[in-house]
């Protein structure tokens, strides 16, 4: 098995990290990088806890190697905050208790944040349609919903 | 600095651990960090649904570079479990499920694993398997534990050794033979419910440190810290005070969390790398048929009313299929046994509840506890006797249900509930005059068809007679708080409830609170187990008590401080006043270092540290061949849904559009947190009318896989969940609270299947409610 040396941007920070063939994105993150708001629920790109953004798109981490992310820009749950600033996002969902057990949480961030990057005023159908790849057994989604309307209004992602 | 919340109890509180779980701060188990030391471990399984073990040969395994260890069932004595200690740590003679553990592979990596558990040669001698309950149940079926009178049990369950059944809960009341001649209307039917899965986000983890001095530690995500280190410690030989249970936040449980399944696993291969924590991790397919699932039901029932409505007699039998180990499984068919009426009140009464050992599985707790799974069967005969006799389905229960003070199937008192405003909220919610005639909404399309359903429900905690609660009230040098409780928090809001409560009975603001995390066996108060839908009841009590503990303290040595008496003191906002001198006193400057005497002459007080402790002592056992006793459980938690739906009726699917719940929770501690529960819960329930973990002639699973598995998405969400709170105080809840985190489940399948009959005037008995069976019900 070979390994790689790739350059990848994390949150705004570049790494250059040697990573074997088989490294999933999703391993790389968490065991590499530590950055473990990432989840696994199920290494099979089935319920979305470990979406990121590859280039600005939501990615089932798990589904992607990380030498595929040689040379893009990653973006994951602690990149959604600045200066400890929380996203209108991550405020919506705080203000609307859509959170409950929090391990979709990162994933769903995520998801809805590409939404809002791409259609600042989705309609209800647009959202739904947005976080279908994201699992909650949780909430019952409603929550969720509401507070990305609640962010699209407050001005976006 | 931010707002500060007076009073918090009944308020909309913000959730404790709402920042971390946006930034992804938060810690659950597979994040803790371990450095290169750590091992994997990975499981061997069964292919076989019943088979013996002839012989393991674990020596190709061994030879791996990178395998530390391979355990098997030779290793281990001893069993486990926590009302049945029936199941092996590893299957030593005999596998009883497609999956069941034959060993365990120790490496360096979880791929190194993995490639050596392919390597341990198991020969089986195949034995004939049995799948259906009540089949399993019959004298001339394939016995799964030959054993089963030699198991050690809880003095309150009763298996039939010689038989599959593990359990036999019958209740006796009244005399249903002189009743059904009575009857002007009787409904007889077999319900049938598949086997579902929890489907937590996060799966099973957990991490195990057996150290050369004997100390175990285990990380684990856990709604049950405690029991876990009493059932470990028991099973592998460890001093409780040696075996050290550590959980962080849980990711998601429904049940499928509680008590021990894959944990021991960990901790038994640890045994055999002593020094070196070994990760183990289910992926979502072990998830589905190696840790835990419901169990399916098979329910025969039948019941009777008069002609103005009133029930008078309920026969039934309950088959449940508790799959190869029953160990908790078997307390689910006890509840379900006790609880069989359903929230209705019914003079005579014959059930029979029974847990039976089947090829399949593990069957155990999940979020309803044997309440969704009865609840199934008898709101679709209440739809049909009131149908019968010419009533409306909502006015039939409004006179059937329980009410306060009703004697009960097992002859308990009804503690005080109001099911009646549960029944009159939801019904005003989906405007239930229009489910008939010309009032009827049009459908979205000519081919669609319209419908509205109720259901009701109860459960009871179901539990031993006695789990206790602890918890801790300590104060930081700013007169900040850490409460110290046991229950784990899982996404239900139990760390906020808490801090509430704190808050509340201290007299400090909410934001002062912390809820220590995580549960620490070693350094939190005792818990019994975040089950039951107990906490904010249980532990609420054990909070409330160790807040009061404290305040009393404090009031105390303000009150000699002052030469006043504590009767006239009170702590409002962190600070200590006096009603009679107006004095105040910040907690301050007192709470760590106590008070001054005159002239610093000396010092009184010292670190405020409040303790505080709950367990139900009231509860009775049940007479063995009735189930009567004084108090069969701690009480009972009620509600209702109304479901408004659409059904096509070209492709047999059904869209939820409206779920409208009521449940009396006695005192909504944080109202938007039980208002969060109950839409939550709703959709799980509208999930698992859907669900069904299904298996091939021999056993095998077909579809552990989130594709093949749906559960409901967010295309699929009701638009509009409409929530309700009565509250009807719980004589000992704090504030009058009582538990809501299962109800919100139970009655969503039948109010599913009951509106769906209002649309197209057919009924389905057996789960799930497909759109190809709805379809071609249709034909």
């Amino acid at each position: 098995m070979g390994i790689h040396s790739i350059t990848v941007t994390v949150n705004g920070a570049k790494e250059r990290l040697d990573v074997p063939s088989n490294m999933t994105l999703l391993q790389m993150l968490r065991d590499k990088l530590g950055l473990t708001g990432t989840k696994n629920g199920c290494s099979a790109g089935e319920c979305g806890a470990c979406t990121v953004l590859v280039d600005g798109e939501p990615v089932n981490s798990c589904l992607m190697l990380a030498v595929e992310a040689d040379g893009r820009q990653v973006t994951t749950v602690e990149g959604l905050a600045h200066d400890d600033h929380l996203s209108a996002l991550q405020e919506a969902i705080i203000e609307h208790n859509a959170v409950q057990c929090g391990f979709c949480t990162p994933g769903m961030l995520i998801s809805a944040h590409a939404l809002l990057e791409r259609a600042p005023r989705p309609t209800e159908p647009q959202i739904r349609e947005a976080l279908v790849g994201n699992l909650c057994r949780c909430t019952g989604y409603l929550r969720i919903i509401e507070a990305v309307q609640t962010a699209a209004k407050k001005g976006g992602a | 600095m931010a707002e500060l919340t007076s009073n918090p109890v009944g308020k909309n509180t913000p959730r404790v651990d709402a920042y971390e779980k946006v930034t992804g701060t938060a810690i659950f188990t597979d994040d803790l960090q371990f450095g290169p030391g750590l091992y994997y471990g990975r499981l061997v399984r069964s292919p076989h649904a019943h088979a013996l073990i002839k012989s393991i040969d674990i020596s190709k395994a061994l030879e791996v570079p990178g395998v530390k260890a391979v355990v098997t069932g030779q290793d281990f004595d001893t069993r486990i479990g926590l009302y049945l200690v029936d199941r092996p740590v590893f299957a030593k003679d005999r596998v009883r499920y497609v999956g069941d553990p034959v060993a365990g592979v120790v490496a360096t990596s979880e791929d190194i694993a993995e490639e050596a558990a392919q390597l341990v040669e198991v020969e089986y001698e195949e034995l004939p398997a049995v799948f259906d309950p009540v089949e399993a149940a019959q004298p001339d079926a394939p016995l799964l534990h030959p054993d089963l009178g030699e198991y050690k049990v809880a003095n309150f369950i009763f298996p039939e050794p010689g038989t599959n059944i593990s359990e036999h809960f019958r209740l006796r009341k009244g005399d249903v033979e002189v009743a059904w001649p009575r009857c002007a209307a009787i409904v007889e039917d077999t319900f049938r419910l598949p086997h579902i899965q929890h489907v937590p986000l996060e799966p099973h983890v957990a991490v195990a440190l057996w150290e050369p001095s004997g100390q175990v530690t285990l990380w684990t995500s856990s709604q049950s810290p405690f029991a876990q280190r009493d059932l470990i410690a028991q099973s592998m030989g460890i001093p409780h005070g040696n075996l050290r249970v550590i959980s962080p936040y849980v990711g998601g449980g429904f049940g499928g969390k509680a008590g021990v399944s894959m944990e021991v696993y960990a901790v038994a291969m640890a045994r055999a790398v002593k020094g070196h924590p070994v990760k183990l991790r289910m992926t979502r397919e072990e998830e589905f048929i190696g840790t835990t699932v419901r169990q399916a039901l098979v329910a025969h029932t039948k019941i009777g009313c008069d002609a103005e409505g009133n029930l008078l007699a309920m026969e039934t039998e309950y088959y449940f299929s508790g799959g190869a180990y029953n160990d908790y499984g078997v307390n689910i068919v006890r509840a379900a046994g006790y609880s069989c009426t359903g929230p209705y009140y019914i003079p005579n009464v014959k059930g029979d509840s029974y847990c039976v050992y089947t090829n399949l599985p593990i069957g155990s707790a999940m979020r309803g506890f044997g309440m969704p799974e009865i609840h199934w069967g008898i709101e679709q005969i209440m739809d049909q006797l009131a149908e019968k006799i010419g009533m409306d389905p909502a006015e039939f229960r409004r006179r059937n249900c329980v009410k306060t003070g009703d004697i009960i199937l097992t002859g308990m008192k009804m503690p005080a509930i109001d099911l009646v405003a549960c029944i009159d909220k939801v019904t005003k919610a989906v405007n239930w005059d229009e489910r008939r005639g010309k009032a009827r909404p049009r459908p979205s399309a000519p081919h669609k068809k319209r419908g509205k359903g109720i259901a009701i429900m109860w459960k009871a905690p179901a539990m031993p007679p006695n789990p206790g609660s602890s918890a801790l009230v300590r104060f930081n040098e700013d007169a900040t708080v850490n409460v110290e409780i046991g229950a784990q928090e899982l996404g239900q809001g139990a760390f906020t409830v808490v801090a509430q409560i704190a808050a509340e009975a201290l007299g400090v603001p909410y934001e002062w609170v912390r809820v220590s995390a995580p549960v620490d066996t070693k350094y939190s108060p005792y818990e019994w187990q975040t089950v039951a839908s107990r906490i904010t009841w249980s532990t609420g009590n054990a909070v409330k008590a160790a807040a009061e503990d404290a305040r009393r303290q404090i009031l105390a040595l303000v009150a000699e401080h002052w030469d006043e008496d504590p009767a006239n003191l009170d702590i409002k906002d962190g600070i200590v006043i006096s009603y009679k001198s107006e004095r105040e006193q910040p907690l301050k400057d007192m709470v760590i270092y106590g008070l001054p005497n005159e002239n610093f002459e000396g010092w009184k007080g010292g670190p405020i540290v409040g303790h505080g402790k709950f367990m139900p002592t009231y509860v009775t056992n049940l007479d063995f061949e009735t189930g009567q006793g004084p108090r069969a459980v701690v009480h009972y938690t009620v509600g209702a849904q109304a479901v408004d739906l659409e059904v096509d009726t070209e492709t047999g699917q059904v869209e939820v559009l409206k779920i409208a719940s009521a449940y009396d929770v006695g005192k909504a501690i944080n109202p938007d947190l039980v208002l969060a529960q109950i839409e939550g819960g709703a959709v799980h329930g509208m999930s698992s009318a859907f669900e069904a973990l299904k298996f091939d002639e021999r056993g095998r699973p077909l579809n552990p896989n989130l594709v093949d598995y749906r559960i409901a998405t967010a295309a699929d969400a009701p638009r509009q969940i409409h929530g309700d709170i009565v509250e009807t105080p719980l004589e000992d809840g704090p504030w009058g609270a009582r538990g809501v985190g299962e109800h919100v489940m139970v009655q969503t399948a039948p109010a599913i299947a009951n509106a769906i009959y209002n649309a197209i005037g057919v009924r389905f008995n057996d789960l799930p409610l497909s759109a190809e069976k709805i379809f071609m019900a249709l034909q």
